[in-house]
């Protein structure tokens, strides 16, 4: 099982994607240059975070029209699994693999630090390795996090169990306080109409080893090798 | 073919929440400006482009304004101005 990590200009997730997959997962892992047109044969495709072109013009803007993002959209129309985490995700917005977008966070402030998120589907390729209701500990880092979708498009991701991920406090709730962004129904992380792309704006590959505070974020990658091998 | 100066505004939807025209405003009102009643930030561009007419230097504009420009999802454009240069 091989998975591919887009390196654009200006990513900075990339290596801990790299990591990740193979230290920690145990799986092969190939960056792929964003000028590239190559996808090298790899299972899984993973849009890292960092920020892509300076954030020009709007987060991820810029980094959709990236020469390796027209065989990543193929990819992703053929079923292939595509993880967007952070800077990915607003990525994967932008090239419509994804609905909604992400805006500037409510409180204004660029924020890192520890959230909680509550696992809302366990039936997804990305989260079959967790039970709903798991508790996870992860990083965010991020100035425009803030998911936001019109509301029959929130209506649907809701209805079709398409919310993977809602960030919640330290008891499990949905609470104001503990929505480090402002996003919509405390939205974490999105998967697409067709189950094979996953948009996420913590970062699970900066957490998956006790050692880096938190190994809760390698159940999605474990997931993803379950998927992909079964 | 001719020169067109074009200029195009970007803003936030209305209804999307702008925590940064919010954030202006309050500034603005510590100031002592409590005239102010709402303020959106978005952006300005401005930009050189070649066509036959004003018309097709706009449509032009238009375009890249729904590829890249702007996000249909949150936020609106308006050509400000099309001026031969």
């Amino acid at each position: 099982m091989k998975f591919g990590i887009v390196t654009f200009p200006g990513s900075n997730c990339d290596y801990d994607a790299h990591h990740a997959v193979t230290d920690a997962l145990g799986a092969e892992a190939v960056y792929l240059w964003h000028k590239s047109h190559d996808l090298e044969g790899v299972d899984v495709v993973i849009l890292p975070g960092g920020f892509s072109y300076g954030d020009y013009l709007r987060a991820g803007a810029i980094a959709r029209f990236s020469p390796i993002m027209r065989e990543v959209v193929a990819h992703a129309r053929r079923g292939g699994p595509v993880i967007g985490i952070c800077n990915g995700f607003q990525i994967a917005c932008e090239a419509g693999l994804l609905p909604g977008a992400l805006l500037r966070n409510a409180g204004l402030q660029f924020v890192s630090e520890p959230v909680r998120l509550r696992v809302e589907n366990q039936d997804t390729m990305f989260t079959n390795r967790y039970s709903e209701g798991d508790l996870l500990r992860l990083p965010v880092a991020h100035g425009e996090g803030r998911y936001t979708a019109d509301a029959e498009t929130i209506e649907r991701l809701e209805g079709e169990g398409r919310v993977a991920f809602r960030y919640v406090n330290a008891a499990g709730e949905v609470d104001p306080a503990a929505n480090p962004n402002g996003s919509v129904n405390a939205i974490a992380g999105i998967v697409s109409a067709e189950g094979n792309v996953l948009g996420i704006m913590p970062h699970p590959e900066r957490a998956v080893d006790p050692l880096l505070g938190s190994p809760d974020g390698l159940g999605i990658f474990q997931s993803m090798m379950a998927h992909v091998s079964a | 073919m001719s020169r067109f100066r074009v200029s195009v505004n970007i803003s936030p939807r209305q209804g999307i929440l702008d925590p940064q025209g919010k954030a202006v405003a309050e500034a603005l009102h510590s100031l002592e400006f409590a005239d102010v009643r709402d303020v959106r930030v978005g952006r300005f561009i401005v930009m050189q482009v070649d066509a036959a007419d004003g018309a097709t230097a706009s449509q032009r504009v238009r375009e890249m304004c729904d590829k890249l420009l702007a996000n249909p999802v949150v936020e609106d454009y308006q050509i400000a101005s099309v001026e031969e240069s």
